[in-house]
């Protein structure tokens, strides 16, 4: 006898433990695949998750197996005009269907092994180096949500949002504005009718009466003919599914690209911009995003030549900040737009220019924007921008943070503030 | 054509399961199929990835290597890169065999012909199984190994556990009784004593290596030259590593215990792929051929079970570019065929080949076959000169010391017995792994551990073998040496950790 049994309904993530183990132990080539698709992709394209390869070799769980070499004798089916005796030359490499005699062995391929991991998982990865307290993992990496809000009261809708007053008061409203002229009409006659019935009798009166009762009677039916509810009457209310951020922010990312930005200082700053990205796209539904970049010259660039064009030359970063004051006053009013602007160099700036930069940051950009993030990405000494830029700090400690940064792990705290003040709000 | 068809549709429902079922096991038993009893269980595609990536068990304990194995299964099917298998069948008693829900009500039919009946009857009758694995005790052993190493990744930590895991499934092909037989202990004494036998286990160990504080006065007694440990070479490298290793902890032992008991459950399936299989579709073909006859099936249902059984038996010629290797499916429906040709239709050739069941009952003769014989004998006994013939079979000859590559033999008259024992020898696991056995214990010296292969025509070991070391040496706890023999002389020698003088 055999027992059927559908085991449709049980679990079927039996194996999530075993590729959370998995992901766990190449965590290094993941790390990698994740920093290389980084480097590939725009920093606004973060919905996806990614593809990780890894080479088989460090994949292998190993075994002791045979070697090529020594006496082989294999057998294979299919043989067209072979005799014995024939000689043949020994094929390179594995090519073609005769191989050499390990076909029961591990495969010896040079493939990679390749999957995908997803978005939160992508995110996981990248967050890795960067230290971030797990509340704001959590924060960042949880896809927006959106809220149902009251907006007012519609006269279409679906019947479970009914909005039982509303829609008794309108129909009560429409009740007394149609039968208004009718119902005084009755009051007059009943009224009326009521006096006759006191006055003396008369042929008169018995006639008036009379015309009285029946007119009464078509008043009384007509006003009965009014529903009680109409279409017309019934309030609905109306939710509109709102993104929890609603409002939009413009992100400046300034960039110094002179000669001595090497591509390295420019993978980490892009990290930097990645996650002040990110932590935008958490509080707010529409995000631009303008690229500045500068040596002598401040230039607005696509992402592309933002990242890996170089040019060589002096610096003057007031050049880009003068720019970026430009761009926030033509196209981003600050009534509609919330702005951003994150700055990285490597701290070189043209002598007499630093001053000016201050200058113009606290004339023109400061007051107008949320929040500005400067990071020196260095490992020598600070220079005169530095030291300017200090005494903003003092000045604007709400929205002006500075860091200097010598490996990846020291870019969050940069945000620390930031993110802080958005939890106490 | 007198009955009425059990279905005509293609949807298949609970009720017309059990309709096929009952009578498809009505056919097994008049062809004397013994089975376990069958537990049929219905899944979905993820539940059936689930399966594959557990190695085909219904539960397992935890590794990085099952999600590996998942996440490539996930990653090809999701590509369409391949199709899941209709059906993953568990020696196990009730035997349980996963049919996926998206087969239609005739692949479910074919399923069970060949999972409830073919295999199931294959795992309760041949010698192999009978021997090494107890099909009752299985799951129970599972639940135990499971429980078991959970609660030494709770106490000692998971890194620590997988790194042991890591080093014993490396070994796991070494960690088998090729010859030596078992004595079956059921599940639940095994949990009884697994407690005692740690403690017991840990002091056997210290015995071994009491003999240090011995050694001065025992200093006369030079026949200790020539004194081994092990006396005789062991071929079971898990277990005597379990039993030995000074330095492993009782709950490592166990481990080992664990991984080589998996090991030794799954020895006879990798013994028997080509009759397991070649059994399992012989009677899928004959018990619905049977249903067919007597008009409980339709034409249409016919027609789509023979093109699923020809895509299973077909064999790419060696030139193909679908060609990988031999199709243990082809070989063994063929070769369960041909029996039952040779026993109902000998030709003279046949008679002079096999004079012992030409003219034989054909269904005792393949009973017979299935239950005395593994892949490597039952090709060397039944493989006949017509089957060469059919399947065009041709060995070449690699040797490495000649330039070319040579036909040694074909399917004619003079190569018929060396083709058949060169495709046996292909099957002979003895000969597909390298050959490596516990040597030697340095026990007065260095504590170290001396390995040995043993040539096999010549041919040495892959480059995996210095990662070998390392874990060997990770269970050991002490050097290893490997040393490669050819007759009596050592040609090659590793070591780990690696010695400087030597840099082969």
């Amino acid at each position: 006898m055999s027992y059927i049994i559908d085991r449709r309904l049980n679990g079927k993530n039996k194996s999530s433990i075993n590729r959370q183990r998995f992901l766990k132990r190449y965590r290094k080539h993941i790390k990698q695949s994740v920093t290389d698709a980084i480097k590939s992709r725009s920093i606004t394209d973060l919905e996806n998750g990614s593809e990780v390869t890894i080479p088989n070799k460090d994949l292998s769980e190993p075994i002791f197996h045979h070697g090529p070499g020594g006496i082989n004798h294999r057998v294979f089916p299919g043989n067209k005009e072979f005799v014995v005796g024939d000689q043949l030359e020994r094929p390179k490499g594995g090519g073609g269907g005769a191989g050499e005699g390990k076909a029961s062995d591990s495969g010896e391929g040079e493939d990679e092994f390749s999957f995908q991991i997803n978005r939160d998982e992508f995110l996981e990865f990248l967050f890795e180096n960067l230290e971030l307290p797990n509340m704001v993992k959590k924060q960042l990496q949880d896809s927006g949500d959106y809220k149902l809000i009251q907006a007012g009261f519609s006269n279409e809708g679906n019947p479970e949002r009914i909005n039982i007053v509303r829609s008794l008061r309108s129909a009560h409203a429409r009740r007394i504005a149609l039968s208004g002229s009718t119902r005084r009409e009755i009051r007059a006659l009943e009224k009326e009718q009521k006096e006759l019935m006191e006055a003396a009798d008369s042929k008169d009166k018995n006639q008036r009466l009379a015309e009285i009762e029946e007119r009464l009677i078509e008043l009384r039916a007509k006003v009965s003919k009014l529903p009680f509810l109409d279409t017309f009457d019934l309030k609905y209310n109306n939710l509109v599914r709102q993104p929890v951020p609603s409002s939009k922010a413009v992100m400046f990312c300034v960039m110094d690209v002179s000669g001595s930005m090497t591509q390295a200082i420019k993978d980490m700053a892009k990290r930097f911009f990645l996650l002040l990205y990110l932590f935008l796209q958490q509080a707010y539904k529409r995000i631009d995003v303008v690229f500045i970049r500068h040596h002598t010259q401040a230039k607005e660039v696509d992402e592309e030549e933002f990242f890996y064009s170089r040019e060589t030359g002096g610096t003057i970063v007031s050049s880009a900040i003068a720019l970026t004051g430009d761009v926030i006053e033509e196209r981003y009013p600050t009534s509609e737009w919330n702005i951003y602007v994150a700055q990285a160099s490597d701290g070189d700036n043209w002598d007499g220019d630093s001053d000016a930069c201050r200058e113009l940051l606290m004339k023109r950009v400061l007051p107008l924007v949320q929040y500005y993030a400067y990071v020196e990405i260095t490992t020598g000494e600070h220079q005169n921008l530095w030291f300017e830029y200090e005494k903003l700090r003092q000045l604007y400690p709400e929205s002006f943070a500075m860091r200097k940064i010598e490996r990846t792990g020291d870019i969050y705290p940069v945000f620390r503030d930031l993110f802080s003040k958005q939890t106490e709000e | 054509m007198s009955a009425k068809p059990i279905s005509t549709g293609s949807e298949w429902t609970f009720e017309l399961l059990e309709a096929y079922d009952s009578a498809i096991a009505k056919e097994a038993e008049h062809f004397q199929l013994d089975t376990y009893p069958n537990q049929i269980e219905v899944i979905t595609s993820e539940q059936m990835m689930d399966a594959y990536s557990s190695v085909g068990m219904p539960l397992n304990y935890n590794h990085w290597s099952f999600g590996k194995q998942f996440v490539s299964t996930h990653q090809n099917y999701r590509r369409g890169r391949m199709g899941l298998a209709y059906e993953i069948v568990i020696n196990s008693s009730p035997c349980i065999a996963y049919l996926m829900e998206e087969n239609t009500m005739t692949m479910q039919a074919l399923v069970i012909a060949h999972a409830c009946y073919g295999h199931n009857s294959f795992f309760k009758g041949n010698y192999l199984f009978k021997t090494w694995t107890n099909a009752t005790a299985i799951i129970d052993y599972l639940v135990f190994a499971k429980h078991y190493i959970a609660r030494c990744e709770e106490q000692y930590g998971i890194e620590e556990v997988e790194s042991l895991l890591d080093s014993c499934h490396a070994l796991m092909n070494y960690g088998v009784n090729r010859y030596k037989r078992p004595q079956p202990i059921s599940a639940e004494e095994e949990k009884k004593r697994q407690k005692a036998r740690s403690d017991i286990l840990q002091q056997q160990v210290n015995d071994l290596w009491d003999t240090i504080p011995k050694k001065a006065e025992s200093e006369e007694d030079s026949a200790t030259a020539n004194f081994r440990f092990p006396a005789d070479p062991e071929e079971n490298i898990l277990y005597f590593l379990e039993k030995n290793a000074p330095l492993l902890e009782p709950w490592q032992r166990e481990i080992i215990r664990i991984v080589r008991k998996v090991a030794q459950y799954f020895y006879p399936q990798k013994q028997t792929q080509v009759m397991n299989e070649g059994w399992a579709c012989f009677w899928h073909y004959a018990l619905l051929h049977s249903l067919y006859d007597k008009g409980l099936v339709t034409d249409g249902f016919m027609m789509e079970f023979l093109h699923s059984h020809t895509s299973v038996v077909y064999q790419p010629p060696f030139d193909s570019p679908y060609f990988s290797g031999i199709n243990p499916y082809t070989l063994g429906y063929n070769m369960m065929q041909d029996i039952k040709r040779i026993c109902e239709n000998p030709k003279d050739e046949d008679r002079e080949w096999f004079p012992e069941i030409a003219g034989s009952n054909w269904l005792e003769t393949l009973h017979e076959a299935m239950h005395n014989y593994k892949d490597e004998s039952f090709i060397q006994q039944y493989l006949s000169p017509h089957l060469m013939r059919k399947l065009k079979l041709f060995t070449i000859s690699d040797d490495d010391s000649k330039d070319h590559l040579l036909v040694s033999a074909i399917h004619n008259e003079p190569g018929f017995r060396q083709l058949r024992a060169d495709l046996a020898e292909q099957y002979n696991l003895g000969s597909r792994e390298p050959n490596i056995q516990v040597y030697n214990v340095d026990v007065r010296g260095d504590r170290s551990l001396t390995l040995r292969h043993y040539l096999h025509s010549g041919r040495p070991l892959g480059d995996t073998t210095d990662d070998m070391l390392k874990h060997l040496h990770r269970l050991w706890g002490f050097d290893i040496h490997l040393e490669s023999l050819s007759g009596d002389k050592v040609i090659k020698t590793h070591h780990c950790p690696p010695k400087l003088s030597e840099s082969d």
